[in-house]
């Protein structure tokens, strides 16, 4: 059975959007949780958040950033290319409450991740408020998609090139001055989190993140995915991904996230020999 | 004319232990045709066999000796295959000196008949020497039975369900079936191409696999029984949650379980980075707690693929070691040092968060504990450092509780495996039969395929007397005896 590609698109500098035929995940799939593919016989495995389902087609749709072999070689398959492997839905769902008015802070592919989280928050009666942070104008992701289903969208970029200038810390802080928040839902780079984590600690608001340790099998089996919550050893595929923010080591997750960076930079570069050697 | 009975086997040869560390390929060479044959000489062809009271899944172990004896080779892994669907596979991994070859009368006075090498050298045989032939298939039931896990207990169960007729789906959560054989036992002592090929007989058998599925999560056991019309099912999802000790210092970076480090290794195939994708960080001191035949094969391979210095340490003594003792020996051979007495209490990581040193303290042996050994009591003050770049736990496994948890009234032991009675498989809940390392607690393969084997027959009994009132307590109860 293979996992083809139906459409591809292009949604910034490095960031691509999928839709990929995998019945059984479609219908399966929840908010929060994600899926392991294998583009090739030789692949990595490598998770991915579900952004979209559509399980009447059988579609999952896919949001990812290009920054190493595996998500580039992703973003090189044309629509009809067909992936090695496709499986989920890993993971623990999003705990969807009514809190009151949640605050939903998206960084670089983490703002994917909140699709289909802030979808079922505000179906649960929540007032969303989306804070979508990127370096410069062009990588701000999927703010119009964003627009259709929140209360408010807040764009912050590093350089002010397009909303407000700073971080989406900035973004949170203004907010929080601004109104009382119930509950913030933070997904992104690892210091990213750290920070909200660190603004949201004090008035105890409650926070959740998702973590993107490095995984393998995704169903408990290997623990290469182990995280430190509350002190204790968790594996994010099964235990996670989503935790509470106040009680995570971000220290350990961004080591951790580092263990195989030379090999990763030395695969890449092979990877990159190659496509020139291709091109010419 | 009386001939005198060989007391020693045939030698099996062996790649030298300078060469075989430095590839990841099989070390123990298997047996020519005459070695083979030299070797089925030595069986007397026993009228009532005790070997065969040994063998799990009870294959008929003279008359397969007695084809091989005769040059039929080809006959005799039929025979094999008419009782074990895997004969290349155990023929490698079973653990032989404890099972059939344990109970063989010639090992009263010389060395056991090597039924295990035999085994191997027919199923390799008839691999080399052209088509495996496939039994005819048997009318069909028109029943669909859901095999949950595809290690050799879900293998052996749905082959012998697809042989009596009836519709059969195997459900692996990983992209290869095969499951601790394909992820866990390393080509040099199980090559890959063999499981791949044995698996592919189970699909001629008929036998349909679904990959990439994971039970509790793609679809619950429920939704697969109550929606796609699964009438029974076999749960095989073996014991693959790691454990950890729980000591400062576990999370540093160059900390693997052993499932991760295998699985990198066999199932990634990360001895061949880059040429694949996946890595695996080894450096040259590389520190293997435990000594199960999980311990050995992480120590072998971490060699292999490029340790300079291997370590294994074990807080109990040589005596208490679970590994079998050709793979121990194996072990010692390529140069692996054992550290028996000795715990580790903590790992001290550089500023990076890399490992870097072992603490360990010293061990002695107090009173029997619950499982009878020796109860290993820390040395105070006995503490000293090691250097590690690289730590492997081999410390057990526990059963994943993804079915489990999402399976409504499918219950579980305090240790984690799902609650059934031992005779008949049947677990709490109608309809659902387990077997293999999540039945038992990690165990064998051969261990695994028997379970598959029995389940099979009252999965059959339990289809042709579903409608009988109460059908399901007597399975649970063990009231039924096939
Ligand atoms: C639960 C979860 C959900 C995720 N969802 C998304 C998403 O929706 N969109 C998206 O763009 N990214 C997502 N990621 C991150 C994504 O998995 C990594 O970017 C990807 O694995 C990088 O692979 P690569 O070969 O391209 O890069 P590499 O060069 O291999 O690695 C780049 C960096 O990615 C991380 N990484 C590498 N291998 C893995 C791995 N096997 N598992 C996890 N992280 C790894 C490491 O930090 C590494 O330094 C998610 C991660 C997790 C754990
Ligand atoms: C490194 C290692 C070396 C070993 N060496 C030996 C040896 O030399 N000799 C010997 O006899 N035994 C050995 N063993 C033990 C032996 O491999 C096991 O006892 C045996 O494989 C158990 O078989 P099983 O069918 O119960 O489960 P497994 O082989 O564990 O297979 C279970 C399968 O179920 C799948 N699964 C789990 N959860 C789900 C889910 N929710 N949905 C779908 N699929 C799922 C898993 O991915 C896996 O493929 C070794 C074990 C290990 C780990
Ligand atoms: S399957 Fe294992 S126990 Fe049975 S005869 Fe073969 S080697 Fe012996
Ligand atoms: S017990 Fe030994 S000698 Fe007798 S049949 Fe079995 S293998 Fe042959
Ligand atoms: S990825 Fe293997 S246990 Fe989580």
């Amino acid at each position: 059975m293979g996992y083809k590609i139906l459409r591809k698109e292009v949604l910034g500098p490095g960031s691509k959007l999928m839709e990929v035929h995998a019945p059984f995940v479609a219908r399966g799939a929840k908010p929060g949780q994600f899926i392991i593919l294998r583009v090739h016989e030789k692949g990595e495995r490598i998770p991915l958040t579900i952004a979209k389902t559509d399980p009447e087609r059988g579609v999952v749709t896919i949001i990812f950033q290009e920054v190493g072999k595996t998500t580039i070689h992703l973003g090189l398959l044309k629509e009809g290319d067909e992936l090695a492997d496709f499986v989920g839905p890993l993971g623990k769902p999003t705990e969807i409450d009514k809190f009151g008015t949640v605050v939903a802070i998206g960084g670089g592919f983490g703002t994917a991740v909140l699709l289909p989280m802030v979808t079922a928050l505000k179906k649960a009666g929540n007032r969303v408020i989306t804070i979508i942070g990127a370096r410069t104008r062009e990588l701000v992701l999927l703010e119009s998609e964003m627009k259709e289903i929140v209360d408010e969208v807040l764009i912050t970029t590093d350089d002010g090139s397009y909303g407000m200038k700073g971080l989406v810390t900035d973004g949170l802080r203004y907010i929080m001055s601004r109104e009382k928040v119930d509950a913030v839902y933070a997904v992104g780079p690892v210091p990213m989190m750290k920070a909200v984590a660190e603004m949201t600690r004090e008035p105890r608001i409650k926070t959740i993140v998702s973590l993107n340790p490095i995984m393998v099998d995704g169903t408990g089996m290997c623990g290469a995915c182990r995280v430190e919550v509350g002190g204790k050893t968790r594996f994010a595929c099964v235990d996670g991904p989503e935790f509470d923010a106040h009680e995570v080591n971000f220290d350990l997750l961004m080591q951790r996230l580092k263990m195989y960076r030379e090999e990763e930079q030395y695969s890449l570069r092979l990877f990159k020999e190659q496509l020139e050697k291709e091109a010419v | 004319m009386a001939r005198r009975l060989k007391l020693e086997r045939t030698p099996m040869s062996k790649l030298p232990p300078a060469e075989r560390i430095k590839t990841f390929d099989e070390v123990a060479l298997g047996y020519t045709p005459e070695e083979a044959m030299a070797e089925a000489e030595r069986c007397l062809l026993c009228r009532r066999p005790p070997c065969v009271a040994g063998c799990p899944v009870e294959i008929d172990i003279p008359s397969f000796i007695d084809l091989i004896k005769k040059g039929d080779f080809l006959g005799a892994v039929k025979k094999i295959k008419e009782a074990n669907p895997l004969p290349a596979i155990c023929g490698r991994v079973c653990p032989q000196e404890d099972q059939c070859e344990m109970k063989c009368v010639v090992g009263i006075k010389g060395q056991p008949v090597a039924i295990g090498r035999l085994e191997r050298f027919v199923a390799d045989y008839e691999a080399a020497h052209g088509e495996v032939e496939i039994p005819r298939k048997p009318p069909r039931k028109g029943k669909k039975v859901a095999i949950i896990g595809s290690g050799p207990a879900g293998l052996v169960c749905a082959s012998e369900l697809a042989k009596m007729g009836y519709d059969v789906t195997i459900f692996e959560a990983l992209h290869k079936p095969g499951g601790v054989l394909m992820y866990g036992i390393p080509q040099f002592r199980l090559p890959k191409e063999i499981v791949a090929r044995e698996i592919d007989y189970v699909k001629k058998l008929g036998v349909e696999i679904l990959t990439n599925f994971v039970v509790g999560k793609t679809r619950t056991l429920d939704e697969l029984m109550r929606e796609d019309g699964y009438e029974a099912a076999f749960v095989a999802t073996g014991a693959g949650y790691p454990r950890f000790m729980g000591i400062p210092g576990e999370n540093l970076l160059g900390i693997y379980s052993a499932n991760e480090f295998l699985t990198r290794i066999n199932l990634m195939r990360a001895y061949r980075f880059p040429e694949y994708d996946t890595p695996v960080k080894v450096g040259k001191h590389v520190i293997v707690v435990g000594a199960g035949n999980v311990a050995m094969d992480a120590a072998r391979s971490a060699l292999r693929a490029g340790a300079e210095k291997v370590t294994i340490v074990y807080r109990r003594s040589r005596k208490e070691m679970t590994a079998r003792i050709e793979e121990i020996e194996n072990a010692e051979e390529e140069g692996i040092e054992l550290k028996i007495l000795t715990n580790p209490v903590r790992f001290i990581g550089d500023e990076n968060g890399w490992v870097r040193e072992v603490e360990l303290i010293r061990m002695k042996l107090g009173e029997p504990d619950e499982s009878g050994r020796r109860r290993p009591i820390p040395v105070e003050g006995s503490e000293y450092r090691i250097p590690a770049d690289t730590v492997i736990m081999a410390i057990g496994q526990v059963p994943n509780p993804i079915v489990p948890d999402t399976t409504e009234g499918l219950e579980t032991t305090r240790h984690g495996t799902i609650t059934a009675n031992p005779r008949t498989h049947a677990t709490t809940k109608e309809g659902v039969f387990t077997g293999g390392d999540i039945m038992t607690g990690a165990a064998t393969v051969i261990l695994a395929a028997g379970s598959g084997k029995t389940a099979a027959r009252y999965i059959d009994y339990y289809l042709m007397h579903r409608d009988e009132p109460g059908i399901w307590q007597k399975l649970f109860k063990g009231e039924v005896e096939l």
